[in-house]
């Protein structure tokens, strides 16, 4: 196959390839016995197609990519690719997950080697799987660095010398270099400034217009999620609590969480904010050690048994279910999402 | 590697704006040759190349009149023919000793190389196998590290059996642990990053993460430290020849001819103390290598130290402050040198802030809007200037304080929350001491007072459990809760001017609003002036009265924060209103982007910063700065040509039609 045939590789090409999670758990051993930071998520992602998952830090979306590209190991469920089940016992096939899986990760400074030029970084990545000559090699490093629009010019230098959206972009392109079926981008814009940021979901969208990989995006930015995704799904203490089309964000919404994230996304046009807003936020986020009884999300639920009469079964009995899209009790209508009892801001005193 | 024509250090002070760490560390070592032209680089060149001249012509020159017996001159002291005398056999000391050059250095050099080897692939394997072999090869080392070096050394050399090759082993086996361990530390710096983990993700066997990522990253200290033990070999291996355990006749080296020197020591000194000379001689000449190399690796990373901190040059008697504003800058300039250049992060920015208000200064990584920040407060860098025309501060000017007048205004006066609240207090203080300090160093408050004031503060931010709070340390809290305690701090002293860098941007969308509500309750309550300073205009035009669109070191546009999405003029700041994604934008299509490269960062030349990325410039923008203009109440830009005002927000196209 020559390389120029695998960049461009059609939807058809990875028919089939994409990611699906069976119920995957995964452990973590805390100072105070185990830490459940993943709890039973199951989730698809179609080849082609992009979830966005998002949530708080500490909800478990960082550890979940570290199990999917087989860098965390999970201690139940099953993770796919294409139908292909990740090799866990054998270490030589767990080696070749990187063929199927690639990450991007958050901080553009650190996910590269400071010390390898980006040539070096790329062609490390490009014959990983596949072995090139040396013309075989700069043609696919030039081909890459085309793809992520850089300039050929910056093949020499080192991650020092480039800017925070152009490291990023040599991430992409390294994760690109073997021409995954699925790459999960964690957190991959937040450390970047506005125009950067667009840019890069904007080149992210198109590359996978053109190669066909299944995305799986992470993210606590809502705007960017939305702006990628097919599909939406909220992540809370380990759990996912709701799964959505990113064509409803954010009015079709029905978690409260899900609403409370919403309404916390800035917006230059403060007025124009999706109706029956409900309250920011209050508390921190509990203990993964030891989640709340009934619905975990109950102690800091804007609707929930502390702040509305009658809704005691929160504390009691947990909404969760494999199946269910939204996890809970008193989920908003579908569609506008006004919720009547609901006021103004109540901290509407600022611009 | 190829260094690239453009200028990295200009694109490294770009960054400190947001996360400024980053930068620093990241950067490669590029070793300087100005080490070796200093004396001392000089003396261990020189001292480094007798050594070696002697260790090649040692044997060729002397060799033979080392090994004539010459049986009329037996055990001489020092005479015109011997000037060290001769051994029991007759033959010349001098020139076994200089001919012993090589087999004394070369076992040194040596046992250290193996013994490195070994260590550092011990040491480094710890980080690329997995969790259960890196803690047994821990333990391991740990172990080895449990025995002194030296005792290994000798017994290992009886073990191996006396003469060179086992004593050269027998040491190489005592300094492997050493190395070891520093490996150890060292590369667990290294497993932890994202580039291993990318590395991992691609498949790369053991061998490769090892020889590409991991030894490249540890090899500078390493280097320094093999030079360093080759020098303690020396003087070990000498040791054990000393003791017998080393070079065995008729071979030789200066550990040998001092130990046979010793024997009669006390009639003939030279004999034995002229290969104890040669010993620290050499010793020393491997121990200063180690330090140069090592002044060489940190030599590019240590602060320049320039003109000293901020000599403000204020032209007294200008005009003086206006009675409400807090603070009022006029035309700030900021320099900071770079390499053998000076780069101008800071142009001539003026500002204002009014009690109570709250003021957005935004613009991308680089604008210099962070080091605007860091010289309000006079905490610029060490090396960087700054400059202003007027430079006003609760109506006293502060070019005309006294330095310990100027501290103490601004302690009392202004606080800063900055980006990291990780990073922003001592993770080894209470909650407690930090949020008490100031008041107790600059109001004298009595200290239950002062915890009682902190208990207020931390209740106003809406912190729950304060008094165990208090007695906690800054790495129990989460990053949300650090924030807020670091707001209570900053009003604790109520201070008039806040200025907050980039306080939400490590934080959560939903911890971002807790802390911009707190912001506001603060500018409510206290009537403090807030310096908000971000690059997400979004959360700018939500949260502030007026936003400062910093661009290239200078502010382009000022405007009220509500007229910024429809009414900004700047065609930079219409370009970042049009990038912003929130949650009403169009879907589809792609986002429009600010095109082309940042401005330079030298900043000598004379026209508009953004003229390289603006899309309608004028021929006159190339030659001459824009000066700041008012179009409206309270709205000033900085261009030739702004935008006419009828066009909807985020479609900055049209205009671009027109050019």
């Amino acid at each position: 196959m020559s390389a120029a045939g695998e960049v461009r590789r059609t939807h058809e090409g990875s028919r089939g390839a994409g990611l699906a999670l069976y119920d995957v758990t995964v452990r973590h051993h805390g100072p105070y016995g185990p830490i459940t930071a993943v709890d039973g998520v199951s989730l698809e992602v179609a080849p082609g197609g992009t979830v966005g998952l998002v949530g708080e830090s500490g909800s478990g979306k960082s550890t979940l990519a570290r199990a999917i590209v087989g860098l965390d190991r999970p201690s139940g469920g099953r993770i796919t690719v294409g139908g292909r089940e990740y090799p866990a016992r054998r270490a030589a096939e767990r080696r070749r997950w990187g063929r199927q899986v690639q990450l991007v990760f958050q901080d553009p400074d650190t996910a590269l080697d400071p010390r390898m030029t980006v040539r070096q970084s790329l062609a490390e990545a490009a014959g990983a799987f596949t072995r090139l000559d040396r013309r075989g090699r700069e043609r696919r490093i030039a081909q890459l660095l085309e793809l992520v629009g850089l300039d050929a010019g910056c093949a020499g230098r080192l991650p020092g010398q480039l800017s925070g959206g152009q490291r990023q972009r040599v991430a992409v392109a390294r994760a690109l270099a073997v021409d995954p079926a699925v790459l999960v981008a964690d957190e991959v814009t937040s450390a970047l400034d506005g125009s950067v940021r667009a840019a890069l979901l904007g080149m992210l969208r198109d590359l996978q217009r053109r190669m066909g990989f299944a995305m799986l995006f992470i993210s606590h930015d809502l705007a960017a999620v939305r702006r990628v995704s097919d599909t939406v799904a909220v992540m809370y203490l380990g759990r996912i609590v709701e799964t959505v089309p990113a064509d409803a964000l954010p009015d079709g919404t029905r978690h409260p969480y899900t609403r409370t994230l919403l309404s916390a996304v800035p917006s230059l046009h403060g007025g124009r904010r999706p109706a029956g807003e409900p309250l920011p936020l209050s508390g921190e986020a509990p203990d993964p050690a030891s989640p709340p009884t009934g619905c975990r999300f109950h102690p800091r639920c804007p609707v929930g048994p502390s702040r509305r009469p009658g809704r005691d079964v929160c504390a009691v009995q947990d909404p969760w279910h494999e199946s269910a899209r939204v996890a809970c009790h008193f989920p908003y209508p579908a569609g506008d999402g006004a919720d009547p009892a609901y006021g103004a801001r109540p901290d509407a005193d600022g611009a | 590697m190829a260094p690239s024509p453009s200028s990295p250090s200009s694109r490294s002070l770009r960054r400190p704006s947001r996360g400024g760490d980053g930068d620093g560390g990241s950067r490669p070592s590029r070793p300087s040759r100005s080490c070796w032209a200093t004396p001392m680089g000089v003396v261990v060149l020189a001292m480094l190349g007798s050594l070696a001249v002697l260790a090649v012509a040692g044997p060729l020159w002397w060799g033979h009149a080392a090994d004539r017996p010459d049986p009329s001159a037996v055990l001489q002291g020092p005479t015109g023919r011997h000037p060290l005398g001769t051994d029991h056999l007759g033959r010349d000391l001098l020139a076994r000793l200089l001919a012993s050059t090589w087999p004394s250095l070369l076992p040194a050099v040596a046992a250290t190389l193996l013994g490195a080897a070994a260590g550092i692939t011990l040491g480094a394997l710890t980080a690329v196998v997995g969790g259960r072999a890196r803690r047994l090869l821990g333990a391991f080392v740990n172990l080895l590290l449990a025995f002194p070096a030296l005792l290994i050394a000798m017994f290992f050399a009886a073990l191996f059996g006396a003469g060179a090759r086992g004593a050269v082993f027998a040491l190489a086996v005592a300094c492997a642990p050493g190395f070891a361990r520093l490996t150890q530390t060292l590369a667990a710096g290294v497993a932890g990053t994202d580039f291993m983990a990318a590395a991992r993700v691609l498949g790369l066997r053991r061998h490769r993460l090892l020889l590409r990522h991991v030894l490249p990253h540890v090899a500078e200290p390493l280097l320094l430290n093999v030079t360093v033990a080759v020098g303690s070999a020396l003087v070990a291996l000498s040791g054990l020849s000393f003791l017998g355990l080393g070079a065995q006749s008729p071979s030789y080296d200066w550990g040998l001819l001092l130990s046979q020197g010793l024997e009669r020591v006390y009639t003939e000194p030279l004999p034995a103390v002229a290969p104890g000379i040669a010993i620290v001689y050499a010793g020393v000449a491997f121990q200063l290598l180690g330090e140069v190399l090592a002044k060489t690796a940190t030599r590019h990373a240590a602060p320049r130290h320039a003109e000293g901190p901020a000599p403000p040059p204020a032209p007294a008697g200008r005009r003086p402050a206006s009675p409400d504003h807090v603070l009022e800058v006029e035309d700030l300039r900021v320099a900071l040198p770079a390499g053998d250049r000076t780069i101008r992060p800071v142009r001539g920015v003026s500002l204002a802030l009014r009690r109570g208000e709250m003021v957005g200064l935004v613009g991308e990584s680089g604008s210099g809007k962070s080091l605007t920040a860091l010289a309000l407060a006079d905490l610029l860098p060490d090396g960087a200037r700054a400059t202003w025309n007027a430079h006003w501060f609760l109506g006293a000017d502060v070019g005309s304080l006294t330095r310990g007048e100027r501290h103490r205004q601004l302690a009392t006066g202004m606080a800063m929350v900055f980006q990291n609240p990780a990073s922003a207090f001592n993770p080894a203080l209470r909650i407690e001491t930090q949020l008490t300090e100031a008041v107790r160093a600059h109001h004298g408050t009595p200290r239950d007072q002062a915890v009682e004031q902190a208990l207020v503060q931390l209740r106003r931010v809406a912190l729950p459990g304060e008094r165990r709070l208090l007695r906690s340390r800054p790495f129990q809290l989460s990053g949300g809760q650090r924030q807020r305690v670091a707001i209570a701090a900053a009003s604790m002293l109520r201070p008039d001017l806040v200025i907050a860098d980039e306080p939400t941007t490590a934080l959560d969308v939903t911890v971002q609003r807790q802390i911009m509500d707190l912001l506001r309750r603060l500018r409510r309550d206290d009537a403090t002036a807030i310096l908000f300073i971000s690059h997400d205009i979004a959360l700018v035009a939500d949260t502030c009265d007026r936003v400062l669109v910093m661009y290239g070191g200078t502010i382009v546009e000022s405007l009220p924060a509500r007229r910024l999405a429809d009414g900004a003029r700047h065609p930079y700041t219409r370009m970042l209103v049009a990038s912003v994604l929130d949650l009403t934008a169009e879907r589809d299509g792609t986002p429009p982007t600010v095109e082309g490269p940042p401005p330079d960062a030298v900043g000598t030349d004379p026209g508009c910063p953004f003229l390289d990325r603006c899309p309608q410039r004028l021929d006159r923008c190339a030659v001459e700065g824009p000066v700041p203009t008012l179009l409206a109440p309270g709205h000033e830009v900085a261009c030739w040509r702004p935008l006419p005002l009828a066009a909807p927000p985020g479609q900055p196209e049209t205009e671009e039609a027109e050019t």
